[in-house]
């Protein structure tokens, strides 16, 4: 009997693997937001081939007119490196902008319905239309109308807790890694400096970031 | 060798007691990492290793480049690896030919990757994830057993 012992524990050990391994899986996707199950990378807000050479993590402000530059900019650069550039995108909405929390929200809610950055772009887009309006929500409506969302299923995304917590935790994360203004880029996890955030300055990032590629 | 009088050797050579705890150890070591390695995995496929609850170096460690192999993540290697080892510890334990073998080589390929993985973090991406650590720290304390492992008795190889 002895002699099947180790038999025994391994066949125990690989089953019990197997088994809570699957039941996290399972417990992990079912908490994930519509959104995130089918996008490359998920709880976070990420556009781009998954296996892109340069990842440009983004600290945004909706309301943060640098950042509404920068987000042409970035969307010129996806283009212009297609397929081995990814974007990433953080909220970080700083406390002097209003509403800036407000369009935050705005964007998750969106994203809980697929539509995070179709919103995204929307807001920076219209960024000076709604900043200064004296009806910011009713803006916000028409722009989720615009976008295709349920606004029944919007308007109750929008007062979800889950919703505000994620915000608040994407401004922890950017803290944590010293972002204190928008935008702040990160090109490969490396802090691209202030006097860096301009076309030149970024294309110099990613044409020095793309020899990271891994040797396998 | 026929396979009884191979029974028969091994149980005529019962393991030490000391053996017997070494390996016991090197098994429940290996069931840390497994446990971590598992954890990881499950991370990577369900999409949560680019946010990893807030921390910055796991963020940046786990959602970089280096975090996939063939678009397999890293960590479904060191399942793979500790489970590898964690079988071979057993058999050891049991005093079966070639395990400690077969367990040596396969701690020497854990640690070999952790000392790459380490590297990685370090010098390329310059941040630390600490579930990466942990498990680092679990294949060098394996590695430790490994090098503190009495030699095989003359009739043992």
């Amino acid at each position: 009997m002895r002699r099947y012992l180790p038999y025994v524990i391994v066949a125990f050990v690989a089953l019990a693997t197997f088994g809570s391994g699957f039941v996290l899986y399972r417990a992990k996707r079912a908490a994930l937001p519509p959104e995130a199950k089918g996008a490359p990378a998920s709880g976070i807000h990420v556009r781009g081939k998954e296996d892109a050479l340069v990842t440009i993590e983004e600290f945004g402000d909706f309301q943060c007119p640098p950042c509404s530059l920068m987000s042409r900019l970035l969307e010129k650069t996806e283009e212009e490196y297609r397929g081995r550039v990814r974007m990433i995108f953080h909220h970080f909405p700083l406390p002097n902008h209003a509403h800036a929390r407000e369009a935050a929200i705005v964007a998750e809610a969106a994203g809980m319905q697929g539509r995070f950055w179709e919103m995204h772009d929307i807001l920076y887009r219209e960024q000076a239309a709604w900043s200064n309006a004296p009806d910011t929500p009713s803006l916000f409506n028409s722009y989720a109308g615009k976008v295709g969302l349920d606004m029944e299923r919007f308007k109750k995304d929008l007062r979800d807790p889950a919703i505000a917590a994620r915000v608040e935790g994407d401004h922890k994360l950017g803290e944590s890694r010293g972002v204190t203004s928008t935008p702040t880029l990160f090109v490969n996890t490396v802090l691209l400096p202030a006097s860096e955030l301009n076309p030149a300055g970024l294309h110099k990032a990613i044409e020095a970031a793309l020899p990271e590629k891994p040797k396998s | 060798m026929s396979k009884r009088s191979r029974d028969g050797a091994r149980k005529n050579q019962a393991p030490s007691r000391g053996r017997v705890i070494l390996y016991s150890l090197a098994g429940l070591f290996c069931l840390f990492g497994l446990a971590d390695a598992t954890y990881l995995t499950v991370m990577a496929l369900t999409g949560e290793t680019a946010a990893c609850s807030g921390q910055a170096g796991c963020f940046e460690v786990l959602g970089s480049a280096y975090s996939k192999v063939a678009g397999i993540p890293v960590a479904a290697f060191g399942v793979a690896g500790y489970f590898t080892a964690f079988t071979f510890a057993m058999f050891a334990a049991f005093n079966y030919p070639r395990a400690r073998k077969f367990f040596a080589l396969a701690v020497g390929v854990l640690f070999a990757s952790t000392l790459w993985l380490l590297y990685v973090q370090a010098f390329l991406l310059h941040a630390f994830c600490r579930y990466c650590l942990f498990s680092a720290a679990i294949t060098f304390l394996l590695m430790g057993l490994v090098v503190a492992s009495p030699a095989p008795r003359p009739s043992e190889k």
